[in-house]
């Protein structure tokens, strides 16, 4: 019945339509001004050139290396926060979002205070011989530090939107919280990290600031793609903006093929038993 | 945006007319012609230390005259001015990022080279490899770090490596000077090619190194009038002030070098 009136009604007044389409278009038309300045003849030379190519392939495997980390720690900080009853929560889930509003170049800093040579870990791993400033392991400690939230609060709202009941019923049918989590929590919750997930990935490949400052402009090593942009803008506008449309179409590929955003009500098979889950907060 | 700048800059010719108009009956006196002025100046960021002393001074001898400075990469400054931002006076650090303007036509007059720069070795204080020579800079295992060619301090570095045929493998390519300053204030990187404005700048947490090596890459500090700015006569006084006794004091006790 809800799902029906949902689906059906379209009153939205057009007051609140125009006000969407500007913006809408405050979105759009800077991109768009951007597609009108490429150098289209020589669009194909410049994003195939050897440091373009060096630095998205840079960007996609570090990325990527980000995302598994993301998850990795992400899932868990997830479950705690959501699922978990301890005093200092509240501010847990505080601190592991602060990375979404700190300007990135404020991560940076604080990675290198941690990380770097002289840094709080920095120095016993030097010791150890390990070396993470200049290096892309920095790389992907900035890109992570980044895009943890992302993973977290798309993750953390899923499963407060699918409730607990499946679990407590299947740990009254004797299940170990191991196997309920293996068995009911994450599957039931499997839309919500993968947009998670997504949406980290995006994040990781257009991190800068923190990588800018933490991790050095290298190429092949360091210097992915964003930085390679900010660079070439000094000399050669036209190679800047040709990578800027090459990152704007790598991530609308991504994240449109995988982050369905908050699924309708109701909608989707197994969904449809268990209320919303899957729903991220925007 | 455009529109609104154009309409402050209509106003402000209005102003001016206005003040032109009342000067053959009341009289505009030289103070007064400046009162509530504002004189907008984009400048390289290595020239922050001096130009902001230099400001004061100005606004001192110019009362009711405020100068804002805007400091940026000079690649960036260009591309600010040729896509019209409101700049009444552009200082480059080198001539190329000058000559963009110029060719965008918002050079009034030609520009006038008020001062030059060298690349120094910056090392941590304790100098942690033991940095002495611009060889020194090429051993294997020393952490160096330059500018990136793209960037006006990566140019003079890479004319060094031609001049003296040394190849630097650096671990990092910084796109701008401070980023490599930065590296080694923080001590991630045991050496970085900077000018030696910004490691004096930088006191003492740098040493700088002077290298003999380093006359054979001279960067020139070009200053102009931007063509469409507001004030012509107060970005005449200050250019004046940049290039006369007063402004060379400031600049050599900053470290630059007089053209």
């Amino acid at each position: 019945m809800k799902r029906r009136r949902d689906t059906t009604y379209t009153g939205i007044p057009r007051w609140v339509a125009a006000i969407a389409a500007v913006g809408a278009l405050f979105v759009l038309l800077p991109l768009a001004a951007m597609l009108g300045r490429v150098n289209w003849p020589q669009f194909i030379p410049l994003i195939t050139s050897e440091s373009s190519l060096t630095a998205l392939g840079l960007s996609l495997r570090t990325a990527a290396a980000s995302t598994v980390l993301c998850v990795l720690f992400g899932v868990p900080l997830a479950l705690v926060l959501a699922r978990g009853d301890f005093p200092g929560k509240r501010l847990l889930r505080s601190f592991v979002l602060l990375p979404l509003v700190l300007p990135p170049v404020v991560g940076g800093i604080a990675l290198l205070y941690a990380f770097g040579r002289q840094g709080l870990l920095g120095q016993g791993l030097e010791v150890a011989g390990l070396r993470i400033a200049f290096t892309t392991t920095a790389v992907i400690l900035a890109q992570t530090f980044v895009a943890l939230p992302f993973l977290v609060v798309s993750l953390e709202g899923a499963l407060r939107s699918a409730g607990s009941r499946y679990e407590a019923v299947a740990a009254t049918l004797g299940a170990r919280p191991t196997t309920v989590l293996r068995r009911v929590t994450l599957p039931l919750v499997l839309p919500g990290l993968a947009s998670g997930a997504v949406l980290s990935f995006a994040r990781s490949l257009g991190e800068f600031g923190a990588t800018l400052t933490f991790a050095g402009s290298l190429p092949g090593v360091t210097r992915t793609l964003p930085l390679e942009i900010y660079l070439q803008r000094e000399t050669d506008a036209d190679a800047a903006v040709a990578l800027s449309l090459l990152l704007v179409v790598v991530a609308v590929v991504v994240v449109g093929l995988s982050y369905r955003g908050p699924a309708p009500a109701g909608s989707g098979g197994r969904s449809a038993r268990v209320g919303t889950p899957g729903r991220v907060p925007a | 945006m455009r529109p609104g700048i154009r309409a402050a800059a209509a106003l402000a010719a209005a102003g001016l007319m206005g003040c032109a108009a009342a000067a053959g009956l009341t009289g505009c006196t030289a103070p007064a012609r400046d009162a509530g002025k504002t004189l907008t100046v984009f400048a390289a960021a290595s020239l922050q230390a001096p130009f902001t002393a230099l400001a004061e001074e100005f606004e001192a001898a110019h009362p009711g005259t405020t100068v804002t400075l805007s400091f940026a990469g000079s690649s960036d400054l260009a591309t600010q001015i040729s896509q019209g931002a409101p700049a009444d006076v552009f200082a480059s650090a080198d001539t190329k990022n000058m000559a963009k303007v110029g060719e965008a036509g918002l050079v009034e007059g030609s520009p006038r080279d008020f001062a030059t720069n060298v690349l120094t070795i910056a090392v941590p204080p304790e100098n942690p490899a033991s940095i002495a020579t611009f060889a020194d800079l090429a051993k294997p295992g020393v952490r160096t770090v330059i500018c990136a060619e793209q960037v006006p301090c990566g140019a003079a570095t890479k004319t060094l490596e031609k001049e003296t045929g040394t190849t630097l493998m650096p671990v990092s390519e910084e796109s701008s000077v401070t980023d490599v300053l930065g590296k080694v204030v923080s001590g991630e990187a045991d050496a970085g090619l900077v000018y030696v404005t910004d490691a004096k700048a930088a006191g003492s947490k740098v040493q700088a190194i002077p290298f003999p090596e380093s006359a054979r890459a001279v960067n020139t500090y070009p200053i102009t009038a931007v063509r469409n700015g507001k004030n012509k006569e107060l970005a005449a006084d200050f250019i004046e002030a940049v290039t006369g006794p007063d402004g060379q004091r400031i600049f050599r006790g900053a470290g630059f070098g007089t053209p």
